[in-house]
């Protein structure tokens, strides 16, 4: 039995953005008191790509549970436009094949299994996806399997997508590929888009803004504006520039 | 072909054992076969009390299946009840498990007190005996159902009852399916003690009357019957297990790249 937070609490004002205000979140686990957030803020306008990124352990998951209303804050505010999360691990399910599973947030709401197909089919296609509709997960590779659980995200059909980490399980020339990807498609279907990751790269290349946090307890440190034209390149001088500020930000020596 | 290669070990194993069985009967001579039969005269006793042997396992077999049914039914029912409840958990595995305990030949005849002689009081046994590994299978993979799964169909606006359905009762399947391979063997221990203790048909009730009656190869080919029945019922569970939940037996080396 997994015991669920309420689910109600979450207020819905931010008209297809999110506001996330001083919100501090901590946890009483067996080893004692965890302070996962404190006094975060973030904010994200409607079609905004927020890239937010920040050490291991820095309360990102926290924060995008929050931004879903699976997890309600201590104190501070969370408003957000009904949000749908892509974990970090793909989280398919093994017995159904690719198209089921695109489709898995159309049935979670009642859609009948042919409707379903319906609507992911021409997505599947859109995705590359058209050969391995009835495929199941297990046969799929990895970059294959992290469309088909983004697809399950964006069908949900929520304004804001919670990305966690999508692509850090993913070996180095595929994450780059699925970048180029994931940058493409949300040109596409422009979406209001929190995007977690450790990659200051990937936050640079796909963010309109990048929020770099501390570490645990987690905050805003410092806020990095990326009004860079899309498509970008790793190697232009004005990406690495800011990639530094951030690893900066992040007290990296560079 | 292949397959063939691989039984080849059990198949020559079985032989053997039953060589030195036939050879130190055979040694023992013609009085300590009334006790243990060779293996000629069980399969002498196979041919000639064929008609008997057959009609006694279709009861036999009867009664094992609708109470493995019965057990899978309620065993699965239960452990969804626990799964959601820790109070039912905390209720009722004690005596989940004390069930197993308590030995047959104790609770058979009260069952024949209240149910009679026909099969109602066996399938009674059998669904007792064999639900106990249903239940801690099926609790077991609801209880591994990923955390981030049931947060994810969340997200997405799910019913608890959908969740249930789209993610927690696959992932039960496979429980359910090793829960009842793991009962088949103690079922038919089962429904032979139910039949032992008030019944006039069977393969149970032909090795109770068998042995007073000097009969013990007829009791011995019984037991034969009973131990081929079980081993066809393990291996067709597993093929329908194969063909019903093929992602268990998936081959990850056939990944693109």
């Amino acid at each position: 039995m997994v015991e669920a937070p309420p689910k109600e609490p979450r207020e819905l004002k931010a008209a297809d953005g999110v506001q996330v205000e001083l919100v501090s979140r901590v946890f009483e686990t067996k080893r004692g008191r965890v302070e996962a957030l404190a006094r975060m803020s973030l904010r994200a306008e409607a079609h905004e790509v927020v890239a937010v990124v920040g050490p291991s352990g820095c309360g990102k998951t926290t924060l995008l549970e929050l931004i879903c209303g699976l997890q309600t804050p201590d104190s501070g505010t969370v408003l957000a436009a009904p949000a749908a999360l892509m974990p970090q691990r793909d989280l398919l399910l093994p017995w159904l094949s690719a198209i089921d599973n695109a489709g898995l947030a159309l049935r979670a709401r009642g859609v009948s299994r042919d409707e379903a197909r319906k609507t992911a089919s021409p997505w599947l296609g859109r995705f590359g996806l058209e050969r391995f509709e009835h495929t199941r997960p297990a046969e799929l590779s990895g970059g294959m399997r992290q469309r088909v659980s983004f697809l399950r995200t964006l069908l949900a059909g929520k304004p804001v997508l919670a990305l966690d980490e999508p692509f850090a399980a993913l070996d180095a020339i595929t994450r780059q590929e699925m970048q180029g990807w994931l940058g493409h498609v949300l040109e596409s279907e422009p979406r209001t888009v929190i995007l977690v990751t450790h990659d200051v790269e990937e936050a640079v290349m796909l963010g309109d803004r990048v929020v770099v946090m501390s570490p645990r307890p987690g905050r805003a440190v410092s806020e990095i504006e990326v009004a860079l034209p899309r498509p970008r390149r790793r190697t232009d001088a004005a990406v690495v520039e800011l990639r530094e500020r951030a690893l900066s930000a992040l007290g990296v020596e560079t | 072909m292949r397959r063939a290669h691989q039984a080849l070990p059990a198949v020559l194993l079985v032989l053997a054992l039953i060589g030195i069985w036939e050879l130190y009967v055979d040694l023992k001579g013609p009085t300590f076969s009334l006790i243990l039969p060779s293996p000629h005269q069980v399969v002498k006793a196979l041919y000639e009390d064929r008609s008997l042997l057959w009609s006694s396992f279709l009861v036999t077999a009867q009664e094992v299946l609708l109470g493995i049914l019965v057990a899978i039914v309620f065993g699965s029912v239960l452990a969804v009840g626990i799964h959601f409840s820790p109070t039912l958990r905390r209720a009722t595995y004690p005596l989940i498990v004390a069930s197993q305990a308590v030995p047959v030949a104790v609770f058979a005849p009260v069952l024949a007190f209240w149910l009679g002689f026909g099969i109602l009081p066996k399938l009674v046994v059998v669904a007792v005996v064999s639900f106990f590994s249903i239940v801690v299978t099926t609790t077991a993979g609801l209880d591994a159902v990923d955390p981030d799964l049931i947060k994810l169909m969340r997200t997405f606006d799910a019913s608890r009852l959908r969740t249930f359905r789209h993610v927690e009762f696959p992932s039960a399947l496979p429980g359910v399916f090793t829960g009842t391979k793991i009962a088949i063997a103690v079922s038919v221990i089962g429904a032979v003690f139910a039949e032992y203790t008030g019944s006039n048909s069977g393969l149970g009730y032909v090795i109770l009357v068998s042995e007073p009656q000097l009969l013990a190869a007829r009791a011995v080919a019984a037991t034969v019957i009973l131990s081929l029945f079980a081993i066809a019922l393990f291996a067709l569970l597993a093929l329908a297990e194969r063909l019903a939940l093929p992602w268990v037996y998936r081959t990850p080396e056939e990944r693109p790249a």
